[in-house]
């Protein structure tokens, strides 16, 4: 925040006017409670995301298969046949499930939902019902996918399994026949349409409703985060929903889009995909920057250093975002001039990547670091999200792309950048406003056991995968070369360490629950100046009924 | 340079079949075959040298505040949240890096990607001599090989299908003119019904084979969904896309057994459709072909089974591991 300090003028009022249980939980309008319902939900997602990585790991912790025969019916050489094709639906819905029902409900849903408005000091959202709207269509959107795993995909078995990407013809009636994969388009819909509508609202929200004196250059680093992650939403979401809508088509009603026999392209579909997926990675990353600002800022007891820089680092990301999206396609066939663009516009993003690492070590600079359990994540943040910025670099030259393309290099990259890079900016996030949301006080012990195990852990689970890709390892295999068998069974060593920190944050969750110390508005102290800790914890049912007003003294 | 008659005696002498294969604990990527990957690992070593200095420099810049600068050493935080200068170092020095790795990814980007016009290699390698330029026709066959180039493309189609692969070589022809076109399936499936016999999970009945020191032109095709035909170990990976055919090429000079596996989510027996390359001197090349052509494809595969070395000393020395 570039603000030296905040005069507020507002009353707390004691009138909290709580509707009943339904009124409030079901057909709830206020941000707050709709943050908690998102970061619930994200939670119980994230529990099935999990265990379906989970089956991945013990899968392939030995060579063979021999674990999710388990699952499967039949017998013998039956079940292994039913397991090849379970294990390609595990690794899809596992994907989905994360970023559309886990990362983005919980970055946006529920910290956007949370903390844009008190931020920014707005007494809500600016469209209460439609935030409503977009709640439960997400929620409709993840039972529709869950439904999806259990009906037919193809001729071997339930659901889609044809990877997250959902390339024709795998994904189109030539792969998978079965109504599981109409199920899940329509869930991609509802939940593109869940995102578009709460993109709207975000937007709207914060370039309308900003407590007066507060312009957009002195908004907190989380509300841009949100605002930038908001356009890419309502720009990618459109791309994407037009591609799942022709996929439709073709599959039913004979349109051949995709279908090379009948004129299409189904390279035509990766295009369309991506330039919607590679936003759709700054979409879940980028909050998590916000997050983190505010984190390394308030724990250093220092004001974010290069607050524009920062903010316009995150909208050139945003932008040259758009201009990347076929570095996932280098080995589709493409001219070799458009890949020579393509390497040279990803390298760039390297740029304002680089600015907020080294401003965040900037901002910690001459600071008086306090290491709470937040700003454990934090830190482990930025070392972790350097990981994987360094090897997106490696990844952006097409000439060693086409050796890395579709191996497990490719998927320790972007579980750097994703599962320990918005995944730590979650928890960071959730233990550095966990007294504000719910008015109770973590235990410090449980909340520093679960960070270092889960450093430890991830670190474990994704390092070694780094080798496996090196190596040549193909991504999406349920059973590997012997000369593999090291690093997978490390890396699922690692897993398991997660599952302890999996656990222990949940007892963390449930003592906190269970002890009910009570929280105070500001417990981090001088370095806490966003609009958030001015309120009481958890804040009022309705806060800033008389707008705070933002002055500025000094200036940056 | 490769003496391919001096070559052809060596071949006499069948030696140890050389095998890229995933090496259990390895760190790095395997032993590079062809040019491409030879050029892919010095490019890699080089990032390498950029990407783990960058992430220690973060590493101990973190390290440095966390100790410095915390709430017990310095109790009273400073204030400063500008520095002009610094802002423009770390937006200028990482935009220098970036041309430098630019300068080193686009050559190797245009080498890999673009097959060699033969006919200009031959050229070149002729005027280059013709004029005495000695240090630079090392450079150059260094990149580029003539006498292979003189001898002209070697084609080859993999199509991909649910799961297995179809090569064809459009320019070995039976008498009737249909071109040499086999299957080649995988040893194991994953089920109790498996060979046990060959690599687990990389062998095949009937594999792919080329000759050493020539040019492969390939060509990717998919009869069904897509598939990516990789050999690691040529720095190789196209896709194979219903209704498109890809091209690619590679030169291989180390007879020997490579590697690869599908890189593109086909399905059920994603896992279970290896690419295995025997690359042989062209004699052997020749004879399997004939053998093939004659349908007899199991004394075909046997005749390569036993791979005849070319030179005893080798360019590529970490493939005889």
């Amino acid at each position: 925040m570039p603000m030296d300090e905040i005069a507020l003028d507002h009353a707390h009022d004691d009138h909290d006017h709580k509707p009943g249980f339904f009124k409030r939980w079901l057909f709830s309008t206020n941000h707050k409670d709709i943050g908690t319902l998102y970061l619930i939900f994200a939670m119980i997602a994230g529990i099935v995301g999990y265990t379906l990585s989970g089956l991945i790991r013990w899968e392939l912790a030995e060579p063979g298969i021999g674990v999710l025969t388990r699952f499967v019916a039949g017998e013998g050489d039956v079940a292994i046949q039913n397991a090849k094709h379970f294990y390609n639906a595990v690794i899809t819905y596992h994907g989905l499930i994360m970023i559309f029902f886990m990362v983005m409900p919980a970055l946006i849903g529920g910290f956007g939902n949370w903390f844009v408005p008190l931020m920014i000091g707005a007494p809500d959202m600016a469209f209460p019902r439609m935030n409503n709207i977009s709640l439960w269509l997400t929620v409709a959107a993840f039972i529709l996918a869950c439904i999806s795993m259990t009906i037919p995909g193809g001729s071997a078995g339930n659901g889609f399994a044809g990877g997250w990407v959902l390339y024709p013809p795998l994904s189109s009636t030539t792969g998978h026949p079965g109504p599981a994969m109409d199920v899940l388009i329509l869930s991609l819909h509802v939940a593109g349409i869940s995102s578009i509508l709460g993109a709207i609202n975000f937007i709207v929200t914060i370039l309308n409703m900003r407590a007066p004196g507060m312009t957009l250059h002195k908004m907190p680093l989380f509300a841009w985060g949100v605002l930038v992650t908001a356009v890419l939403l309502l720009l990618s979401l459109p791309v994407l929903a037009a591609a799942l809508t022709m996929l439709l088509t073709d599959r039913n009603f004979g349109s051949q889009f995709f279908n090379p026999a009948g004129g299409g392209d189904p390279v035509m579909f990766q295009h369309l995909f991506w330039f919607f997926g590679h936003p759709e990675v700054y979409i879940m990353i980028l909050p998590a920057f916000g997050i983190i600002s505010h984190i390394v800022s308030t724990f250093s007891k220092k004001p974010i250093f290069g607050y524009l820089g920062m903010a316009y680092a995150m909208v050139s990301i945003g932008v040259i975002g758009f201009v990347v999206w076929a570095h996932h396609m280098y080995t589709v066939g493409m001219d070799v001039d458009l890949k020579a663009y393509f390497v040279a516009a990803t390298m760039v993003i390297a740029v304002p990547t680089g600015i907020k690492i080294f401003s965040w070590i900037a901002t910690m600079w001459g600071g008086s670091i306090e290491f709470k359990v937040p700003m454990l994540w934090a830190i482990g943040f930025i070392f972790l999200f350097t990981v994987g910025g360094v090897t997106g670099v490696v990844l952006a030259n097409a000439g060693i792309d086409h050796s890395l393309h579709d191996t497990y290099y490719v998927v320790a990259h972007f579980h750097y950048v994703l599962s320990l890079g918005a995944v730590f900016g979650l928890f960071a996030g959730w233990y550095y406003w966990f007294e504000k949301m719910f008015g109770i006080k973590y235990n410090g012990f449980l909340g520093g056991l679960h960070f270092w195990l889960m450093f430890i852990g991830s670190n474990v689970l994704f390092f070694p995968q780094h080798f496996l890709g090196l190596q040549g390892m193909p991504r999406r295999y349920i059973d590997y070369a012997d000369g593999f068998a090291t690093w997978h069974q490390i890396s699922s060593i690692g897993y398991a360490i997660t599952m302890v920190a999996t656990l222990v944050f949940f007892i963390g969750l449930a003592e906190a629950l269970i002890r009910r110390r009570k929280g105070v508005g500001n417990p981090w102290g001088e370095g806490a100046t966003t609009l958030e800790w001015t309120l009481s914890s958890p804040p009022p049912f309705h806060q800033f009924n008389e707008l705070p007003h933002v002055t500025t003294k000094g200036g940056h | 340079m490769r003496h391919i008659l001096a070559a052809l005696s060596a071949a006499l002498f069948a030696a140890p079949a050389f095998a890229a294969i995933p090496r259990d604990g390895a760190l790095g990527m395997q032993p590079a075959a062809t040019r491409i990957a030879e050029r892919i690992h010095h490019f890699h070593t080089f990032l390498l040298w950029i990407i783990i200095p960058i992430t220690i420099f973060v590493l101990v810049l973190l390290l440095y505040v966390m100790v410095r600068h915390n709430s017990r050493s310095n109790p009273t935080p400073r204030k400063f949240s500008h520095n002009t200068l610094i802002e423009v170092i770390w937006t200028v020095v990482p935009a220098l890096i970036l041309v430098a790795i630019a300068s080193q990814s686009f050559p190797n980007l245009y080498y890999q990607d673009v097959p060699p016009n033969l006919q200009k290699v031959q050229d070149k390698a002729n005027k280059l001599l013709a004029d005495g330029k000695s240090g630079e026709y090392e450079r150059f066959t260094k990149e580029y090989n003539p006498e292979a180039a003189a001898k002209g493309f070697v084609n080859v189609k993999a199509q991909g299908n649910q799961w297995n692969w179809t090569y064809t070589y459009p320019d070995i022809t039976d008498d009737a003119g249909y071109p040499l076109e086999f299957v080649s399936n995988p040893l194991q499936v994953g089920l109790s019904t498996d060979s046990k016999e060959g690599v687990r999970n990389l062998s095949v009945d009937y594999p792919m084979v080329v000759p050493a020191g020539r040019y492969v032109r390939y060509y990717t095709a998919a009869a069904d969904v897509i598939h990516s035909f990789a050999v690691p170990a040529f720095g190789i990976k196209t896709d194979a896309v219903p209704g498109r055919l890809n091209e690619g090429w590679f030169l291989v000079d180390e007879p020997g057994v490579y590697y690869g596996q599908c890189s593109e989510l086909c399905g059920v027996n994603h896992a279970f459709m290896p690419i295995e390359v025997r690359v042989v001197p062209q004699e052997q090349f020749d004879r399997w072909a004939q053998l093939m052509l004659a349908g007899e494809y199991d004394a075909a595969t046997a005749s390569v089974q036993s791979i005849a070395s070319i030179e005893p000393a080798t360019k590529y020395a970490a493939i005889t591991e």
